[in-house]
């Protein structure tokens, strides 16, 4: 659009008249499209900067300058068409070659573009331009036209013909007649090509499409109501009409949808002039790259995430991207690269922001977290990495070691989660410590009308939204093979070789249970990354709902994510499944889970904080055995213990399940009839494909604590006492239970105090035997399952000794000693090997080259040993070390 | 839904003199007539599990939904009788409507500010925090409904 201006300054609507409601619908115009053509500048002259001689883009950048100049002159804007005249008058000589363009003419004109923001901002609030004159500005402007004059000058002798300074100083004391007169002509024909496109649009006022929004909310709704009325009445006439209400309202659903939506550009217009002005300021070079630009958003999405973008933008460029120099001495390129990407995936929009920069690193993260008191040394240590990372995302948390002028503005990290939470959305952080940051934003397509899953539970309805569903799962009751498990008392249900937790609806609401179905429903739901099954009565089907609000007195309650009206008019409820997953414990017992898998395996264990189960068994009224070693808890009715040879069987998934009863070990002589009970309470340990099971008189509980040996025992099958819940318990001596009773095992067990012992062995129940032991003596164990682990936690952590089983890598034994002796400085560490005097017996009698000492795994007083021997004579000659290798 | 005018605060509900009247087991309430929407029969109601006590559930007002606050639990007072429908009397609030299960709807009455009387010290201190003052009618007293503090005590119990 072109305003073709009367001549400068003079304008019919000037007069000192105060301007009148015409001219505030025209001001308010001029405003809307400034704004418009000012968003799309920024992007222009960034652009520019690039291709210098991209004479369109040029064009286009003079003419929207000129646009405002000349619209401000009919306006009486004198102080903006002063600094866009100037503005012009060196766009109009760079355009014509006058000039090169370098960035400090860009950046006098991005400046213009924020003068002129900021009169715009004056005019919309006051009606007048405000109190800065923006002299400066002006004058630099003015200097910038003189000096390109002057280089014109300074070229003209050697260019005849083009006209020397005399021609253009003129043009540039006065360049309305000249060039405004030049340039009106030429728009008015690029004006008549976009008046068609200008025809097909209108602008419409966001207010209205919120409320056209609405009202297709409730047409939604009543369109429900409808379907549900013709579903119970057989009325073809009505059966027809309803049917093409449900179409039509599913399109004007749709459209009316779409009008909301706008492309994610619409926020990322204005980053390249953001990451430009920080590269500026920061002295860095940043090359940004933006894909899926046109990919869309409802707009209440798009305000939502417009400020989390920036910063995490800034935040790129000023913590992410190395300078120049930096990065030449790493090899990198000069210029740091910044990706913005969007794209669909699974009714979600993804934002990635990522760049190549320094990344995070996590022992800084770790160490941060540690000074400010979020976290405890050893809390730190179980972290993952990824959990590390996402620490930045905590209120008061920053890595920067220096704040910078352009950082610490606008929103922190926190915000930024906050802010894409708010709207459900999700944010992930991943970084490679030298190679750079990928942060993640998972960001819904719309709030108002979601596609739901209808389910009962205690006789009500609830829904659930679809973006968290995974799969349904139904589990008829007579399949014996597929069914709810309890691990711990925690329902498990195993998915595809994997335990997925279970919770219960009727539970977590407090419902009463409704009747027993022949089936069981599972939900299998998703929340940030975790899963869960959610037991529910029955499931009806998946509807588009409207999500309304919770009043205020409810809004506390973080298992509701709103409320919707269902097809029969009645209120259902939207369950929130992150906190559904909260409330019923299932989430936070994965990240214990995880952990005591993942993490608390290969970490030290500072506290020594052990999940023990207590029983009870003859005249010991208090036993325990760390939780870890067991597998499952089982009953089996007295009548089916059978006898094999002297011992006692009994037959269990399709295998023969050793029993020993504890009170035969434990409490021979005292002589009372263990077969008075109907039923055996018997905890199954279970290692590859043995299992044995140990028979006591009743389970009592789980307790978490830290184990401390009060006093050794001396008594068989007993490790010694501790505190446990309070009370005094004994700790069973699996190991010794398990040789007595003559059962061909594992083997393992040893003794000294306060070693850092790393215990690598495949089998998980291997490892948490000989730790157990190593764990009572006092000293503290690591786990690897496997050489790669081993070789992780070494690199990560000082050693004392190593004990190895021999089995530990599929190549042999050799392959460990082989990685050990790969750095000078483990070879200073001592490694035993772990023999299983079961499969290799001949083992233990010649022991592979460079291990100090082979011990038996079942004999754990051995074990204990050994390790006490290696520690204490621990700082080996490294020669002598090398000497040991090399004899063997 | 609400507008400025009908948010009233304690001083201009002592202005005002028109009230509509509810009875809650055997009390006579009165809350300021601006900031009634509309009466109901007794709507069919979700019940919203873990919410607290005294929510009653939800209903569907137009396509609105709605929170029912019963007010014999509010007030401490025994359930109602099996069978006896309680009556929705819907508040205008600043966050949407807001309905309040009363036993039974009376008149509007317009009342002289100066029977108005700050509510007795004795009052079962249940009641008192919800009760702005007493008016002294020929035959009886009507106590005068803090809806805010009401509301927002509702909200508070969790």
């Amino acid at each position: 659009m072109c305003v073709v201006c009367p001549g400068a300054g003079e304008s019919p609507y000037l007069d000192g008249e105060s301007k009148d409601m015409q001219d505030q619908e025209v001001i308010r115009e001029f405003i809307v499209e400034s704004y418009e053509n000012l968003s799309r500048l920024d992007q222009e002259l960034v652009e520019l900067e690039q291709r210098p001689k991209d004479r369109e883009l040029l064009t286009s950048i003079f003419r929207t300058i000129h646009t405002i100049k000349g619209t401000c002159g009919f306006l009486a804007f004198s102080t903006l068409e002063k600094i866009t005249h100037q503005a012009e008058s060196l766009l109009s000589r760079l355009r014509d070659g006058q000039c090169e363009l370098d960035s400090h003419i860009v950046t006098l004109i991005l400046e213009t573009v924020d003068a002129t923001r900021k009169i715009l901002a004056a005019i919309e609030a006051t009606n007048e331009e405000g109190p800065d004159r923006f002299e400066d500005l002006t004058e630099r402007l003015r200097a910038a036209v003189s000096a390109s004059d002057a280089e014109k000058s300074d070229r003209s002798p050697s260019e005849p013909g083009m006209g020397g300074s005399p021609v253009t100083a003129p043009e540039a004391e006065n360049s309305e007649g000249a060039s405004a007169g030049v340039e009106a002509a030429k728009p008015e024909t690029d004006a008549t090509k976009s008046s068609a496109i200008a025809d097909a649009n209108i602008r419409v006022g966001v207010g209205l499409l919120d409320n056209l929004m609405d009202l297709v909310g409730e047409l939604v709704l009543a369109r429900n109501q409808i379907l549900q009325f013709n579903s119970e009445r057989e009325d073809p006439a009505l059966n027809a009409t309803a049917q093409r209400l449900n179409l039509i309202t599913s399109e004007l659903q749709e459209g009316v949808m779409k009008t909301r939506m706008q492309p994610i550009g619409v926020i990322w217009n204005k980053l390249p002039r953001v990451v430009r002005d920080m590269a500026q300021a920061l002295g860095k070079q940043i090359q940004l790259e933006m894909d899926g630009a046109e990919t869309e958003l409802d707009r209440t999405i798009i305000e939502a995430i417009k400020d989390p973008l920036v910063h995490l933008v800034r935040n790129s460029c000023d913590h992410g991207i190395e300078p120049p120099d930096a990065r030449t001495s790493l090899g990198k390129p000069t210029a740091g690269k910044l990706l913005l990407r969007a794209y669909h995936e699974g009714g979600q929009v993804n934002i990635e922001i990522s760049d190549d920069g320094a990344g995070i690193d996590v022992a800084t993260v770790r160490r941060k977290a540690i000074e400010k008191g979020m976290l405890r040394p050893e809390q730190a240590e179980k972290l993952s990495d990824r959990e590390t990372l996402n620490l930045v995302f905590q209120p008061g948390f920053s890595t920067a070691q220096k704040v910078t002028t352009v950082s610490g503005r606008g929103v922190g990290m926190d915000v930024v989660k906050s802010h894409i939470e708010k709207i459900g959305g999700i944010v992930d952080i991943a970084s490679q410590s030298g190679e750079g940051t990928a942060v993640k934003l998972k960001i819904p397509l719309t709030l108002a009308i979601i596609p739901g899953l209808v389910i009962t539970s205690g006789g009500e309805r609830f829904v659930i939204p679809q973006v968290s569903l995974l799969e349904l799962i139904r589990l008829e009751s007579d399949s014996s093979e597929k069914r709810i498990e309890h691990v711990h008392g925690t329902p498990v249900y195993r998915r595809r070789g994997t335990l997925l937790p279970i919770a219960y609806l009727n539970n977590v609401l407090g419902l009463t249970s409704g009747a027993q179905a022949d089936a069981t429903n599972i939900i299998v739901l998703q929340a940030e990354d975790r899963q869960f099954g959610l037991v529910v009565d029955g499931i009806n089907d998946t509807q588009e709902i409207v999500v309304k609000p919770l009043s205020k007195q409810l809004k506390g309650l973080s298992i509701y994510a709103g409320a919707t009206i269902m097809g029969d008019g009645r209120v259902a409820l939207i369950l929130d499944v992150l906190g559904i997953g909260q409330r019923s414990g299932v989430l936070s017992e994965i990240r214990e889970q995880s952990r005591t898998a993942a993490e608390q395996r290969t970490e030290f264990l500072a506290e020594r904080k052990q999940r023990m189960l207590l029983f009870r068994t003859g005249s010991f009224q208090r036993l325990a055995v760390p939780l870890s070693l067991v597998s499952r808890l089982e009953e089996f009715p007295q009548d089916s213990i059978e006898k094999a040879g002297d011992s006692q069987v009994v037959q269990y998934r399709g295998h023969i399940l050793p029993l020993i009863p504890l009170r035969d070990v434990l409490c021979a002589g005292e002589g009372i009839d263990p077969s008075a009970a109907p039923h055996l309470q018997v905890v199954v340990f279970h290692d590859g494909e043995r299992s044995v099971g140990i028979v006591v008189d009743q389970i009592l509980d789980v307790v978490e604590e830290a184990i401390e040996i009060k006093e050794k025992s001396s008594r068989k099958g007993l490790l010694g006492s501790a505190v446990l819940g309070g009370r005094v318990t004994d700790i069973l001596d699996l190991n010794s239970i398990l040789r007595s009773s003559g059962a061909s095992w594992f083997k393992g067990r040893g003794s000294d105090a306060g070693k850092r012992v790393l215990v690598a062995a495949r089998s998980p129940f291997l490892r948490g035997l000989v730790r157990c032991s190593l764990d009572m003596e006092g000293h503290r164990v690591a786990e690897a399952g496997d050489l790669d682990e081993t070789i992780r936690i070494l690199e990560r952590q000082a050693v004392d000794v190593v004990l190895a089983d021999l089995d530990l890598s599929p190549k042999g034994s050799g392959e460990l000693i082989a990685a050990l002796r790969a750095k000078q400085e483990w070879r200073k560490i001592p490694i035993l090997g772990l023999t299983n005097l079961d499969g290799r017996a001949t083992a233990a009698s010649a022991p592979a080259p460079g291990y100090r000492e082979l011990v038996d795994i079942s004999d754990s007083e051995a074990v204990l040993e050994s390790v006490a021997r290696m520690s204490s004579n621990a700082p080996i000659p490294n020669d002598a070390a090398e000497l040991a290798c090399q004899e063997r | 839904m609400s507008n400025g005018n009908t948010a009233t605060t304690g001083a201009e509900s002592q202005a005002s003199s028109q009230f509509s009247t509810f009875f809650v087991d055997s009390l006579f309430f009165g809350v300021d007539v601006l900031r009634v929407q509309e009466v109901l029969l007794f709507q069919h109601m979700t019940r919203v599990p873990l919410a607290p006590h005294v929510i009653e559930g939800l209903i569907n007002l137009r396509g609105q939904i709605v929170t029912a606050i019963d007010m014999r639990r509010l007030l401490k007072l025994p359930d109602r009788a099996d069978g006896q429908a309680p009556m929705n009397m819907v508040l205008r609030t600043e966050d949407g409507p807001v309905s309040l299960l009363v036993d039974e709807i009376g008149d509007v009455v317009d009342l002289d500010p100066s029977s108005f009387e700050r509510p007795p010290q004795n009052l079962e201190p249940a009641a008192r925090e919800f009760i702005r003052g007493v008016y002294k009618l020929k035959d009886r007293l009507l106590l005068v409904l803090d809806s805010d503090r009401a509301l927002a005590d509702s909200a508070a119990v969790n």
